[in-house]
């Protein structure tokens, strides 16, 4: 899974799949990040929104 | 793994079904050597652990065309695009790079018995019990083999821990490896001499000329895994039923 | 004296609720199914999977054909999720909450099985830690976990929408959000499920030595690859159909309008209808040319032990061109009955799918001198199997009752 791991290979196998692996995890995280930060904010701020 | 194209080591072995007398010494002397574990009740043999099993195979005829052999079948440590290799998603199996036996890592294995399913042979075996010994029989344990855990599968290595010893006597020895060669227990006990065991690469062996006679063929030929071991046989009959052919055929033997 | 109603404070805003003692059937139907598997759980954990009827001729069973079948039905969330917050059909906002929690159940459940199913499952992690990256299966454990996640991100608005999580403005703020931002995580869900769903049928059309599962394919994926997806989009919307219908049975409510159960029964006939061109296409080549070069034949594979042709014709027509050629008519799919009734039958046919591919292939015998071996699972198995049934009734009956799963409920009961 990391490239200290001793299965690791820098072939054509390990970066297309880790490569996408890795991005599609990235996009989660940046997303769930952003997310908890500008709900954190706008708590501090003061905002509100309607009851869903 | 990727297999080395140069490697002048490549582990084969050529069992004689012509000499085969069933009597079943390779496989308790397979068993024996490699701390196999046994339940207390072994009727059911579908989960029993037989590294090498034999099958009683028939030409499905009637007396007097009936005949009938026996073939030891151990694992194949086929050689192309390997199987089970392929598809263990934890790298616990590979094959070795120098003498392609391919090996089990039993610590790494997480049991998700994909390879058992992908093996056509039925070579793999799975620990559906907690291995134990009985009172008295932790003694026999070959110290130089691990014994397994449940919820691991295992295999036949071709006696792999033979081939360190021999290394390690070498070395010892201060020989050189190059030329090294070892006997598994399934050969070393056969009576007839019907399984011999050696390096293919290596033209003045046993195997290397016994695979090229016109009576050697492997099992499943045309699936391409390329087995490493090769049978003999002189009877048509035995060839036949040695891979699948174009006409459909009942399934039988055992 | 219990006041079977001490929980309406909970209720979703002017939405009525059966008391307690009328819910009890849900909790305890679940519970009872919980506790069966929890039994079977606790032996094969402690016991081995000695308990299963399990054996080395079939190192796969029941769990791994409920696991393929419950991960293809729960394609449902996935392709909802797409439809709604990728490509905006907005109708589909009254039945994606169903959905994402119907799918939060079958991969959570199916991921639960499999813990039990692996021989060592606290080593289960050595996937990740040791993965290798040409093996199908690890493909499918790393895009499942992570789908499980953005499940549990999809299912988690819904769950701070309850009224009185609501009543927090950091609740309000944080489901609004993640409302706003859901294409994001329907995106990468997507994608995730194409390859996740995919590489399970990669996992046995890449089996080259044995023939029954064996397929060619386009570079590394076989065609199996593609047709598991194909089969899943075109029966999850199906599944989460029926689940609904179901719940509007159970509860004598209706929940989402009819045109959505429609407008789902078209998408599933012409995906299932396409899918059947392309899955007898495949069969037929790889009868006619794969198999030959097995060395096997067709008939063979089929002449053995139960496993005759009635489950060809039961998968590919019965369950599979009717069910297409039926709900591809307008004049089915306004009629409720025929309408379910083709969606079930869409459902049985992945169902039946996954089971040929793992039982029947595991069945029959690659070495010519093996001979057909027979499996039936223990009580123990399907104990476990029930489990995931029983988990799936109380997570879904719970989240009915307390959260706004239908947003269209209120308006569509106004009586």
């Amino acid at each position: 899974m990391f490239p200290f791991i001793f299965e690791w290979d820098w072939d054509l196998g390990h970066w297309i799949f880790m490569g996408l692996l890795y991005l599609v995890l990235v996009v989660i995280g940046v997303g769930l990040h952003w997310v908890a930060i500008k709900t954190v904010f706008e708590f501090i701020t003061g905002k509100d929104v309607e009851h869903h | 793994m990727r297999q080395a194209d140069n490697s002048k080591l490549l582990w084969g072995m050529t069992i004689d079904l012509d000499k085969c007398i069933g009597c079943g010494a390779c496989s308790v002397a397979c068993q024996a050597e490699n701390n196999s574990a046994f339940k207390d009740e072994e009727s059911n043999k579908l989960r029993s652990i037989t590294w090498l099993k034999i099958y009683r195979i028939h030409n499905h005829k009637e007396f007097p065309e009936y005949r009938e052999a026996y073939l030891p079948r151990p694992c194949m440590h086929c050689d192309h695009h390997t199987p089970c290799v392929s598809v263990c998603p934890a790298t616990a199996t590979s094959k070795d790079e120098e003498g392609g036996i391919v090996s089990q890592i039993y610590t790494r294995c997480i049991g998700c018995r994909y390879c058992v399913a992908a093996c056509p042979y039925h070579v793999r075996y799975f620990n559906w019990y907690d291995q134990h010994f009985p009172a008295g029989t932790k003694e026999y344990l070959n110290p130089d083999v691990s014994v397994r855990m449940r919820g691991v599968v295992e295999k036949c290595h071709f006696c792999h821990h033979r081939w360190m010893l021999a290394k390690q006597e070498a070395a010892y020895n201060d020989q050189d490896w190059e030329g090294l060669t070892y006997t598994p227990a399934c050969a070393e006990a056969c009576p007839t001499g019907a399984i011999s065991f050696g390096n293919l690469r290596d033209p003045e062996s046993d195997v290397a000329k016994l695979s090229k006679s016109p009576r050697a063929f492997r099992l499943l030929e045309r699936l391409g895994t390329q087995p490493k071991v090769w049978y003999l046989s002189a009877q048509a009959w035995v060839k036949e039923w040695s891979d699948n052919n174009m006409t459909a055929k009942p399934a039988g033997g055992h | 004296m219990i006041n079977l109603e001490c929980d309406k404070a909970l209720y979703p805003e002017g939405l009525p609720r059966c008391n307690l003692a009328k819910f009890s059937p849900v909790v305890l139907f679940g519970g009872a199914l919980l506790t069966w598997g929890g039994i079977g759980a606790v032996l094969c954990l402690g016991l081995g999977l000695n308990q299963t009827g399990m054996d080395d001729y079939f190192a796969l069973g029941l769990w791994i054909v409920f696991d393929l079948a419950i991960i293809a039905l729960g394609a449902g969330a996935f392709f909802t999720g797409f439809l709604t917050y990728v490509v905006g059909k907005k109708e589909l906002k009254d039945v994606i909450n169903a959905a994402v929690i119907i799918g939060f159940i079958c991969y959570s459940g199916a991921v639960a099985m499999l813990g039990i199913d692996i021989g060592q499952p606290i080593r289960g992690w050595f996937i990740f830690w040791h993965a290798n990256v040409h093996s199908m299966l690890t493909e499918v454990s790393f895009c499942i976990t992570a789908y499980l996640g953005v499940l549990v991100i999809e299912y988690l608005p819904n769950i701070i929408e309850n009224r009185g999580i609501q009543k927090a403005r950091f609740g309000r703020l944080l489901s609004h959000n993640l409302h706003e931002y859901m294409f994001i995580f329907a995106g990468t869900g997507t994608f995730l499920s194409f390859f996740h769903q995919g590489s399970l049928g990669g996992m046995f059309g890449v089996l080259f030595a044995r023939p029954f599962t064996f397929r060619e394919g386009f570079l590394i994926w076989p065609w199996t690859f593609f047709l598991f997806i194909w089969s899943a989009i075109a029966a999850g919307p199906a599944f989460t159909t029926l689940v609904v219908s179901l719940t509007e049975k159970l509860t004598g409510r209706k929940l989402i309008p009819y045109s959505v159960k429609m407008f789902y029964g078209k998408l599933c006939g012409w995906l299932l209808l396409t899918y059947m061109i392309v899955k007898t296409a495949d069969t037929l080549y790889w009868a006619l040319s794969t198999l030959p070069r097995m060395g096997v034949t067709f008939e063979s594979l089929y002449a053995q032990g139960p496993y005759g042709m009635w489950l060809v014709w039961l998968e590919l027509g019965v369950c599979g061109w009717l069910p297409a050629l039926a709900l591809i008519i307008p004049k089915v799919r306004q009629n409720p009955a025929l309408l379910m009734g083709a969606m079930l039958l869409d459902v049985a046919g992945v169902v039946f799918n996954r089971f040929v591919m793992v039982v029947q292939s595991l069945a029959i015998p690659v070495l010519p001198f093996e001979s057909f071996q027979g499996y039936m699972f223990t009580w123990p198995e399907a104990g476990i199997a029930a489990a995931v049934l029983g988990y799936g009734v109380l997570v879904f009956g719970l989240s009915y009752r307390y959260l706004p799963v239908f947003p269209r409920e209120k308006e569509l009961n106004r009586a």
